[in-house]
């Protein structure tokens, strides 16, 4: 019963398809690597401003996230629409919530 | 309660059949039941509130007590009660509404009942166990966390149980409406109530997990010692000011658009007219919904936020007074020239529209940031509150249970009682409230215990406390016109009301477990209605006549949260001695275990086979 | 059981874990728990920004983190959402085997990333007495931290659960969604690191 399922029965087409988006991953991640290394190298080298390294490294989060999320989690792919929906949900009342904690709690 | 539907059944069989079911129908009926002995223990709290403030200077209980009394009260109706009846509601007609055999996790929607009703009896048992929780039903750290005692543990735990159960049933119905709707039952058909129940499951996701964390960190300040509102360690008690509000804002909306949606639905059945507007209907829920997560500072004005954020969330606040009159203006032109019924179901929605509709004025008036430095913390924010709250939210839940009372337990509710709960409900709850606007606008301020004499609020106060004993005497007739109607009602047929949805659509009163037996092909918004005026009275199969497949009963969910209110204890007392480590680490090995049962095991539910369907068509 | 065979079809369909209503349901339940995992970590994290500056008299951020080993923590975690992802490639192509080596590196990456973390902590508990206790940012960022902590930890049972109990039946319609539910869960659980690593590690090194 189980063991018919160990064999490779899935057609050409598909499985050429599957291995063009392995390649496109090993690419974003890649450049997640790059990214994080670049926001490290920044933050250890204490060489540029502090007004401008915050927004720089907190650009480099969002672009990763967004590599993680179209990519690896497939939300760019279709029947994806409500999951984006609800995750665009989220951030936002994450930015509200961030927003509330960061900019407006004072004594 | 399901008379007609167990009768057959001993007693021990039928409290195994609620205690392992995962069908959304009796789940509902769970709902309802512990609900509304939450309704009944929330109100007794109320009475002894307006007992204690029948006359100045009274001492009817002590402030302790008193303070007891206004938190639980507020806790028990608004998480206990209401939210649960919404839950039980949603669950009893949306998968009927939208054409679905069950919802789409009934594991996980047996589960979210189970954690509400331990994590409310959780809350409960605070009273015999050295008093209850006393920081008000917002807990605000500063005094939440020098409340001596374990009250405020219980409210910590009670809710983040209770609180658990919810956001489950919040993605169970996101996720049954999404993927489980019949053929052509496309989004712009689905009934009102459906939407609302989406839009509402939508808030619930988002608004939840504030509070979670919330309750986390007020948890870890007074039973692990860290220091989030420690101000002498750098901590700052405006965190939980905004993660409360920012979760109890929406909360608010939760309580009030499933009822929006349910009041559209009554409104056009007993109207005879298709709802007018379902296009701006369904658009000015989500712009409330949306509007609802901006305005949470509004209840924070006073804190010192600022001028600029003051102004900003006072213009976001009014700016919902635009959908919500989109939503009035569309139900009265609904009846507008249609062919009106009143009954019990219709008058508790006639009833609620000018009641909101003060209760919207109120906020709006409260929503003027510099206004509201006069009226923050008197009775006039009391009495705007319960005209939203009670006005939309506990008249709704009436309007919904005198409306789908037939479709959940075969028997329409006695019409004569109906009425009489309603007019005595609608005197006794204007009487109460209305002049708490002025003892408001006198300088009363809310949460005190006493006032004192000659002060013009003896007068205000005693009218307020007759009425709340009309609401009591309202409430006793409802739940005697409930087993009356278990005893002697009529019986009804699958479609009492002419109805225009699906629910209506079903054989049997109530529906069988599987609720269709082939899948109905919706062909537009009404779908029943549309059949109806073609001829043909009921629904087009979609599909063949088939095997259906239906998942497993359990009794997972209610061991695991036996297991979570166990480790509740643990929790609580771990600090008073060393044994209740016991109680929290048995507790959560019960709970975990029954998880790791439920996903090692394989559920593959059964099927109901073609041959049994067609046997019972006979 | 009957239904065994119509979840061992002959030919796997091309997405083997939508292939099912229950597969469809668990995959929408899965990303709507993430919208509402998103609301949560966003409380944890505007905690943190407004108490990371409260060191009350114990030490602060600028003093406490290293970035070497925050760097080695990311990269394992990084590399285990690629693993993971090799691992739904292998499942996309019915090849169980493969997918069951890859969950395995997933998992070992994982632990060693809660090695460090546990290290991390002990190292700053028992070097500089920077506790839970010490001042709401300790508290701030022991939760904040620990909540991730706990979801990695929280993802490495569930993972290790289900490599086990599908170890020997293999791939079928009725396991493929769980497997795609937990790469899911573990990706997004790589989300939230990357915002830890940047603002709490470097922000707070940048102070």
């Amino acid at each position: 019963m189980t063991d018919n399922t160990n064999t490779n029965q899935i057609d050409p087409f598909q499985k050429q398809k599957n291995k063009e988006e392995l390649k496109k991953h090993l690419i974003s991640f890649a450049l997640m690597i790059v990214f994080t290394v670049i926001a490290f190298v920044i933050v250890a080298s204490e060489s540029m401003e502090k007004m401008f390294v915050i927004p720089l490294i907190i650009i480099m989060a969002v672009v990763q996230v967004g590599f993680q999320f179209y990519y690896f989690m497939h939300l760019k792919e279709r029947g994806h629409e409500m999951p984006a929906v609800m995750i665009y949900g989220g951030v936002w009342c994450a930015l509200l919530t961030l927003a509330a904690l960061g900019v407006i709690t004072w004594w | 309660m399901s008379v007609a539907a167990t009768q057959k059944k001993g007693f021990g069989a039928m409290l195994w059949d609620y205690l392992t079911t995962v069908d959304h129908k009796k789940i509902a009926h769970l709902y309802l039941a512990g609900g509304g002995f939450f309704f009944i223990l929330g109100g007794l709290e109320a009475l002894v509130i307006r007992i204690q403030l029948i006359k100045p200077e009274n001492d009817f209980v002590s402030a302790g007590l008193y303070n007891e009394m206004i938190t639980m009260h507020g806790t028990t109706m608004i998480f206990l009660a209401a939210m649960p009846i919404l839950l039980g509601l949603m669950n009893a007609a949306m998968p009927l509404q939208i054409g679905a055999r069950d919802v789409a996790f009934p594991f996980l929607n047996s589960l979210g009942f189970w954690l509400f009703m331990f994590g409310g009896l959780l809350l409960n048992c605070s009273w015999f166990l050295g008093g209850a929780p006393d920081g008000g039903w917002t807990s605000y750290a500063s005094f939440a966390l020098t409340s001596p005692g374990h009250g405020i543990d219980f409210y910590v735990l009670g809710l983040q149980i209770a609180g658990a159960g919810t956001l489950m049933g919040g993605i169970n119905f996101l996720v049954t409406i999404v993927n489980m709707r019949a053929p052509g039952m496309t989004y712009m058909r689905m009934p009102l109530f459906s939407w609302a129940t989406f839009i509402t499951s939508v808030l619930i996701l988002f608004a939840f997990p504030a509070l979670t964390v919330a309750l986390f960190l007020l948890m870890f300040d007074r039973m692990f010692g860290s220091a989030f509102f420690d101000v002498a360690l750098g901590g700052n008690t405006v965190i939980w000011q905004h993660l409360f509000w920012i979760f109890g804002h929406p909360e608010v909306y939760i309580l009030i658009l499933p009822l929006f949606g349910l009041f559209s639905d009554v409104f056009a059945t007993f109207s005879k007219k298709r709802l007018f507007g379902y296009t701006a209907m369904v658009f000015a829920t989500m712009l409330i919904a949306f509007l609802g997560f901006m305005v949470w500072a509004h209840h924070m004005f006073t804190v010192g936020l600022g001028p600029v954020a003051n102004s900003i969330f006072a213009i976001a606040t009014m700016a919902i007074a635009v959908p919500t009159g989109i939503k009035i203006f569309n139900w009265l032109a609904t009846m507008w020239g249609g062919s009106i019924t009143i009954n019990s179901a219709m008058l508790w929605s006639l009833g609620f529209i000018p009641t909101f509709t003060i209760g919207g004025m109120t906020g709006v008036m409260l929503g003027s940031a510099v206004a509201d430095y006069q009226y923050h913390d008197t009775y006039f924010v009391v009495a705007h509150f319960h005209y939203v709250i009670v006005g939309g939210t506990i008249f709704g839940i009436f309007a919904g249970l005198h409306y789908w009372w037939p479709m959940m337990f075969g028997r329409i509710l006695n019409e004569t009682m109906g009425k009489i709960t309603f007019w005595f409900f609608l005197v006794g709850f204007h009487l109460t409230f209305f002049i708490q606007h002025f003892l408001g606008l006198m300088g009363m301020p809310r949460r005190y215990w006493v006032f004192l004499e000659d002060q013009g609020l003896d007068l205000g106060n005693l009218i307020s406390t007759i009425g709340a004993f009309l609401m009591a005497i309202a409430v006793i007739v409802f739940f005697i016109n409930i087993i009356y109607t278990a005893a002697k009602g009529e019986k009804s047929s699958p479609d009492p009301w002419d109805g225009r949805t699906l629910e209506w659509a079903v054989e049997t009163s109530p529906p069988p477990f599987y609720n269709f037996k082939q899948l109905p092909l919706i062909r537009g918004l009404d779908p029943l209605w549309i059949e109806k005026t073609e001829g043909k009275g009921k629904m087009t199969p979609a599909e063949p006549l088939g095997d259906i497949h239906m998942p497993n009963g359990s009794i997972l969910p209610f061991i695991m949260s036996i297991g979570f209110f166990i480790a509740g204890f643990g929790f609580i007392y771990h600090g008073d001695h060393a044994i209740w480590y016991l109680a929290l680490y048995g507790g959560m090995a019960l709970a975990l275990g029954c998880m790791a049962v439920r996903s090692l095991k394989d559920d593959h539910g059964f099927h109901i086979k073609k041959e049994e369907l067609e046997r019972e068509a006979d | 059981m009957s239904q065994d065979h119509s979840l061992n079809p002959e030919t796997m369909p091309n997405e083997p874990e939508k292939a099912t209503l229950e597969g469809k349901n668990k995959f929408l339940g899965l990303w709507f728990f993430l919208g509402g995992e998103t609301v949560l970590f966003a409380s944890l994290f505007g905690t943190y920004l407004a108490l990371r500056n409260s060191a009350a008299d114990g030490p602060t951020s600028e003093e406490l983190f290293g970035l070497g080993l925050v760097f080695l923590m990311t990269i394992l975690l990084l590399t285990s959402s690629l693993t993971s992802v090799y691992a739904m490639y292998h499942m996309k192509n019915n090849n169980f085997k493969k997918m069951q080596v890859w969950l395995g590196i997933t998992a070992l990456l994982g632990i060693a990333f809660l090695t460090c973390e546990i290290y991390e902590f002990t190292h700053y508990i028992t070097e500089y007495g920077f506790t839970f206790r010490s001042s709401a940012f300790g508290s701030a960022f022991y939760t904040l931290v620990g909540f991730h902590g706990g979801h990695v930890t929280f993802g490495l049972f569930w993972l290790i659960g289900l490599m086990i109990r599908n170890a020997k039946r293999g791939l079928n319609l009725y396991n493929a969604p769980k497997f795609n539910t937990f790469s899911l869960y573990w990706h997004f659980i790589d989300v939230v690191w990357v915002f830890i690593f940047t603002v709490v590690y470097l922000m707070g090194k940048v102070g």
